[in-house]
């Protein structure tokens, strides 16, 4: 694939993927407004109003609705995109299963912000993360320049014959959806021929060729419909990867599972999604600068699970830190303090690991936090403290 | 635009029409629901495609059950509370595909969708609203039969005052559901779409195969609220549903009207109102008012459908 021409731009994340939509011009997006909302929809309508895109834009009465529409367009055969943000995704919860279930390749743009309650409106990762087993593939964004690569990479990973899943990208609330950052942009052309014309086998509004969509299913095949939407979600492993590459050639920029950032011969390593993991990086470039190994592994596919390739990128490290923007309310750690500890074992890498939940509902995560949290795990490794279980970082005093 | 007043419904021509809900499927014996849903289908042009939407519900299980589907036509169901707003997906779609010419222009494809009354009078009401309000070309039929039959009989806000169902059971400290049911035909025709009515099967069947087509061959959202009766929730024998249906209608507990373009319309004025007993008397749901402790409850229904009834009158004498 040739080389595309770089835009240099300067953009809000929303901005960035808001534009990924105009250059996609999907065939039908519904979107509603909950607290919070996200201003996509809305730039995407004056898209539409300015005559640039001619996607049909359904105003439905709540986000249930906008992904049961979804549903509806994305089996009648039209490429089908929505967007929302916290209360609003845990409120199409149950749609999310179904369209995953249905093999619908929906691509939903989500802004991470946390749940009620109480009510908030800034960033965590308890929407996307509570919606981690609905089947739904999700890959996590840095920066409004990965939300807007990895918005026009999830259509070809979405469409594959191989996969037919539904795709969640993810991009930070405010930190990442409302700063105005530098972005490189593509021209038009070369995204629409790498997303390409959607082509389904089979849709509602085929001509002659009716089918049925939603069956009810007796134990005799349900399981065997769930095992198969499993294999697709095993199988998209392959595709990610390869769409990833194809986006490499077209942009010059490289996307894996997750990014290994000074890990090499790191001796303690940070792993972490979203923002901080910038914050991050900087921590460690600071220390390396003190001559300590530091790196950060930024998780980018969260569904599917790179387990195996996550042990292997951190078993030559003393420990790891396990960073988790979400609480689970499980008792003993947030989501990815349980699912990385059990890659490693499973994979018999046996390493120290500690585990910390920070910035929730917006609290601040700065580069003093990562500095503090590679220390605590210098001393661990080296005998002098327990690790860390579950600790919470920057909680006020009192 | 509407049409309808040129059609012939004819029930011997009607009934020649091919099926679109193909046997086979599980419903029950006698049940209103599948003779609904076959009347409503009958309004189809032959050559017109269609999109069939279903709420979750008895006729969603029992009419697609995985590897097998009674439909003839593309159809979708998706969960219980967004039959409409699934549906206004797929009629967005439509839309789209054929502004983007990736369907013939040879093709028309039109849209109807089917709910019980529990997943449109209540958990499906604001999908419900809401494809009504944006106006997407469909028709939405409700099915009622007054209760969540598919579940187990429970309590919905379309089912009578009084009615014995296993969430209103009636016993010695309850006389049944205490409220009176949701007026939904009327709430719609609010919404001032192009095309609302109400009916049920009558001896012809040609008020709801007129119904039906204009409700389908008007543009626009429009909706058609059916009186299905369910022999296991009223608890009636099976073979006696026509005149379930004959009694609601002539004791204006289910008064047939549409409301066209704004403009309500009464389809029938029975010549002697029939009192409300003669409903509730062969319903096992009902039984226990006709206890003699229970006459002013009966009093009660009746005043209620009189009450309904006159501004039913009111509404269609000012047109």
């Amino acid at each position: 694939m040739k080389r595309a021409k770089a835009i240099r731009e300067r953009m809000s994340g929303n901005e960035a993927v808001a534009f990924a939509i105009r250059q996609v011009n999907p065939d039908v997006m519904p979107a509603f407004p909950i607290t919070p909302s996200t201003e996509i929809p809305q730039m995407v309508s004056a898209y539409i109003a300015n005559g640039e895109i001619d996607t049909e834009f359904v105003p439905v009465e709540s986000e249930h609705s906008a992904m049961s529409a979804a549903i509806g367009a994305e089996s009648a055969g039209a490429r089908t995109m929505t967007a929302t943000s916290s209360a609003g995704l845990a409120l199409m919860w149950e749609e999310l299963l179904l369209a995953a279930s249905n093999r619908l390749p929906i691509v939903l743009t989500l802004v991470n912000r946390t749940l009620s309650g109480p009510i908030n409106i800034n960033c965590d990762h308890s929407d996307g993360m509570g919606a981690r087993d609905t089947g739904w593939i999700q890959i996590y964004a840095e920066n409004n320049q990965e939300a807007y690569d990895n918005y026009i990479q999830a259509f070809p990973i979405a469409e594959d014959p191989r996969v037919h899943l539904p795709v969640m990208v993810c991009q930070d609330g405010f930190i990442t959806s409302h700063a105005v950052e530098n972005i490189e942009l593509l021209e038009d052309g070369p995204v629409r021929d790498f997303v390409g014309q959607y082509e389904p086998e089979e849709f509602l509004l085929n001509p002659g060729k009716p089918v049925a969509v939603g069956p009810y299913s007796i134990s005799a095949y349900a399981m065997e419909a769930k095992k198969a939407q499993e294999d697709a979600m095993e199988q998209s492993r392959a595709v990610i990867a390869e769409v990833a590459a194809r986006f490499g050639e077209l942009s010059g920029r490289q996307y894996g599972f997750f990014e290994e950032y000074r890990t090499g011969d790191a001796d303690y390593i940070m792993v972490i999604m979203g923002s901080a993991a910038g914050t991050a990086k900087e921590a460690a470039d600071q220390l390396r600068e003190e001559g300590w190994k530091v790196g950060v592994l930024k998780l980018r596919v969260f569904r599917p699970f790179p387990d195996q390739e996550i042990a292997e990128a951190l078993k030559n490290c003393r420990a790891a830190a396990i960073m988790d923007r979400c609480e689970s309310y499980n008792g003993c750690s947030g989501p990815l303090g349980m699912e990385i500890p059990a890659a490693l074992y499973r994979n018999k890498v046996m390493i120290e690991t500690a585990d910390y939940i920070y910035g929730l509902a917006g609290r601040d995560f700065t580069v003093e936090h990562a500095r503090e949290i590679f220390a605590q795990l210098r001393d661990a490794a080296d005998g002098k403290i327990p690790a860390a279980r579950h600790a919470y970082v920057g909680l006020r005093e009192q | 635009m509407s049409t309808g007043a040129a059609e012939n419904y004819n029930l011997k021509s009607m009934l020649s029409r091919p099926e679109r809900l193909a046997p086979g499927h599980r419903m029950c014996a006698g049940c209103g629901a599948t003779i609904g849903v076959r009347a409503v289908l009958r309004a189809l042009h032959e050559e017109d495609r269609a999109v069939i939407g279903n709420a979750t519900g008895c006729l969603e299980v029992s009419s697609y059950m995985y590897p097998y589907t009674a439909w003839e036509d593309s159809y979708i169901h998706n969960a219980f509370e967004n039959a409409g707003a699934t549906l206004s997906g797929v009629e967005t779609a439509y839309r789209a595909l054929r502004k983007r010419g990736r369907l013939p222009e040879s093709e028309h494809f039109k849209f109807i969708t089917f709910g019980g009354d529990g997943g449109t009078y209540d958990i499906g009401f604001q999908s419900l609203s809401g494809a009504m309000e944006r106006g997407h070309d469909m028709v939405y039929v409700c099915y009622d039969n007054g209760a969540y039959m598919n579940t187990g009989i429970q309590r919905s806000s379309a089912t009578p005052m009084f009615a014995d169902t296993t969430t209103t059971p009636a016993g010695k400290c309850s006389a049944g559901k205490v409220q009176y049911r949701k007026d939904l035909t009327a709430i719609i025709a609010e919404h001032h779409v192009p095309y609302a009515a109400q009916t049920t099967f009558t001896r012809d069947f040609t008020d709801l195969h007129r119904k039906a087509s204009k409700a389908i061959y008007t543009e626009g959202a429009c909706f058609l609220n059916v009186m299905t009766p369910c022999p296991r929730g009223w608890r009636y024998e099976t073979s006696e549903i026509m005149e379930i249906c004959r009694l609601a209608v002539e004791t204006c507990y289910w008064p047939l009207f549409e409301v066209d373009h704004g403009k309500w319309i009464l389809s029938y004025t029975p010549k002697n109102k029939l009192p409300i007993e003669d409903f509730l008397r062969p319903q096992g749901r009902f039984k226990h008012l006709f206890k003699p402790e229970n006459e002013h409850l009966l009093a009660l229904f009746q005043e209620e459908v009189d009450r309904r009834w006159e501004d039913l009158q009111y509404r269609c004498a000012q047109g």
